[in-house]
């Protein structure tokens, strides 16, 4: 099975945000950049298909030199080979997914497997946009499947419950934590990884289709009565949800 | 300004975030907004005319399949010459948006907590990263595309409710837009999902092991309200994973948030922070949640939660 697994770097969660000089992304000095992790779900995944059926893995990102890091993760993993898609750096989710399609053409993949979000913009947009580039079909945030031959039946979560959803390979799903257990890369194979060659290819750039205006750090407007233990106090907050929330 | 919403079945009506996108779409003053409607019942979609919309084309559908309904949905809008699409940041308006977008070459804005018109674009609000930054986005394009976070917007009637006229879309389908499939759907028996309650009573690791969480299941049934988790009590087998509220979890934005011996991680924050009320039961006077909440008390919740559960079900008769 030929899989493409694709991965994204993003600030540590812990990190502080603060707004850069554009005043419409964030200010990258100081942040720590991990891979992002539901992207450890969608190497896991595509790792243990590989175990079952055969085949290989080609961990891709689209980004600069300093993505390689998380390529090396993938490769440390236990991925085969790593694509580092460069990128003009203002690409929109639109434009990141044409670049993996284009390059999804060129090899035409059985499965690509991404993870359900990127924890920095959070567009849960991949999976389906790099589905229609390339006409197949696709599945969202997976919880568990199976796959018999070219067909595959996944279980996804839906409000108040599951869809049981029935598709055919090829096909592009986004993984969702829970459908396996990451393995922890070990030493000799990060050593290993260091030195395993990373493919560059030159990204298709197309215009942008979103713009970001500005960006600003989210003033609370809560209203911050805290109270104390007590039964007068406890009785108080029933009054206050009641009477001025009137949540209850 | 035309206006298309997404407009989802739901029993014998329409999902309530259906009713938000339009009235959302009347906010932007939109001079026509169109319902569609991909499967179920159409005669279920009669609600829309008290929240102003009367025109209502329906794809009749026996199975359900995300590809088939943004096809559908992209047709129609195009049909109509349609200069923006709205629907719901859930399960399904998730994996329909963005293939609409591209099929439409539009600009796609995902869950959007705001949107505005600005010098006459629709601009989205939206928060990144966790819910530390908020963007301010517009579309480049002709047509664009926004998913709407539920729960969110407030789904206002109109002051003319309208007579509905529902007509039917025949979109042309190809064998590539049915190749994934619903076959089943299994439905949480008997438990309200953190994602369709009003309310939601929370539960982390204060409670010290999943024998107590009967503390903020009583809690729950006095507000009518669904159960929720943190990832530590999740990841601890103390709950089930469809309660994890957070980033890893369910994004939720109910009128009120209870949070019980939670401390408020920024992971859990970005799936709730957007709640309408938050109120925190907390030991620890300098947990972050106090932070973001309108009502703290700073206690044991062993000695707050039974007292706090007696008092409001004489309020709420429960
Ligand atoms: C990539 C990533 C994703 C994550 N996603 C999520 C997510 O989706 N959802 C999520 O919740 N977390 C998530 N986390 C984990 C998050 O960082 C926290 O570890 C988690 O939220 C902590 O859960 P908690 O508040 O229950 O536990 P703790 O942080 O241990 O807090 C327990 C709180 O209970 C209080 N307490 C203790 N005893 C009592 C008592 N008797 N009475 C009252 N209060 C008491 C304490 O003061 C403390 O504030 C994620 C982490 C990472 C790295």
């Amino acid at each position: 099975m030929n899989i493409i697994v694709c991965v994204s770097q993003v600030p540590d969660t812990t990190t502080k945000i603060a707004v850069g000089a554009d005043g419409k992304t964030i200010e990258k000095n100081g942040v720590k950049f991990i891979l992002n992790p539901y992207d450890e779900y969608a190497i896991e995944e595509g790792l243990q298909l590989r175990e079952k059926f055969g085949g290989t893995v080609t961990a891709l990102t689209v980004g600069n030199d300093s993505s390689k890091d998380i390529l090396r993760t993938a490769l440390a993993m236990g991925a085969d080979k790593a694509v580092l898609i460069s990128d003009s750096g203002n690409s929109d989710t639109f434009g990141i997914a044409h670049s993996i399609a284009e390059y999804a053409k060129t090899v035409v993949p059985d499965l690509i497997i991404l993870g359900r979000q990127s924890i920095d913009y959070d567009s849960f947009a991949m999976a389906s946009m790099v589905g229609e580039l390339l006409s197949l079909p696709s599945i969202s945030m997976v919880s568990s499947w199976t796959i018999n031959g070219s067909s595959i039946t996944a279980e996804r979560d839906i409000e108040g419950g599951k869809e049981v959803i029935e598709a055919s390979l090829p096909c592009v799903i986004s993984a969702q934590k829970g459908l396996n257990n990451p393995r922890y890369p070990k030493l000799p194979d990060i050593m290993k990884a260091k030195s395993k060659p990373i493919d560059a290819v030159t990204g298709a750039s197309v215009p942008a289709r979103v713009t970001t205006v500005s960006m600003e750090l989210p003033q609370t407007q809560r209203r911050g009565i805290i109270l104390n233990d007590s039964e007068h106090d406890i009785t108080e907050l029933v009054r206050l949800l009641h009477e001025d929330a009137k949540v209850i | 300004m035309k206006i298309i919403v997404l407009l989802e079945p739901s029993g014998n009506s329409i999902k309530r975030s259906s009713l938000e996108s339009i009235t959302a779409a009347r906010a932007l003053g939109a001079t026509s907004i169109h319902g569609f409607m991909y499967g179920g019942d159409a005669n279920s979609a009669q609600i829309a005319g008290e929240y102003g919309l009367s025109d209502i084309a329906h794809t009749p559908a026996t199975e359900y399949s995300s590809t088939a309904a943004a096809t559908s949905l992209a047709q129609f809008a195009k049909s109509e010459s349609a200069s923006a699409i709205i629907v719901a940041a859930n399960a399904a308006g998730k994996e329909i948006a963005p293939r609409v977008a591209v099929k439409l070459e539009a600009g796609y804005i995902p869950d959007c907590v705001g949107l505005a018109l600005v010098n006459g674009l629709i601009q989205g609000t939206r928060p990144v990263y966790a819910g530390k930054a908020r963007i301010a986005v517009s579309a480049t394009t002709a047509m664009s595309v926004y998913a709407l976070r539920p729960n969110v917007f407030t789904a206002r009637k109109a002051e003319n409710a309208t007579s509905v006229n529902v007509r039917t879309f025949t979109p042309q389908l190809s064998e590539s837009d049915t190749r994934v499939k619903v076959t089943n759907v299994i439905r949480n028996e008997g438990k309200l999902d953190v994602l369709e309650a009003d309310i939601i009573v929370s539960g982390g690791r204060g409670l010290k092991g999943p024998e107590n969480f009967h503390l903020v299941e009583n809690l729950a049934d006095k507000l009518s309200a669904a159960v929720g988790a943190s990832r530590a009590v999740v990841d601890a087998g103390w709950r089930p994973h469809g309660e994890q509220v957070g980033q890893t979890g369910k994004t939720v934005s109910p009128n009120m948030y209870v949070a019980c011996g939670i401390s408020g991680a920024v992971q859990h924050l970005a799936g709730m922070s957007s709640s309408k009320v938050i109120v925190a039961i907390n030991k620890d006077k300098e947990a972050p949640i106090f932070k973001v909440a309108d009502y703290g008390i700073v206690g044991d919740v062993f000695d707050v939660l039974p007292v706090l559960s007696q008092k409001i079900g004489a309020v709420t008769g429960k």
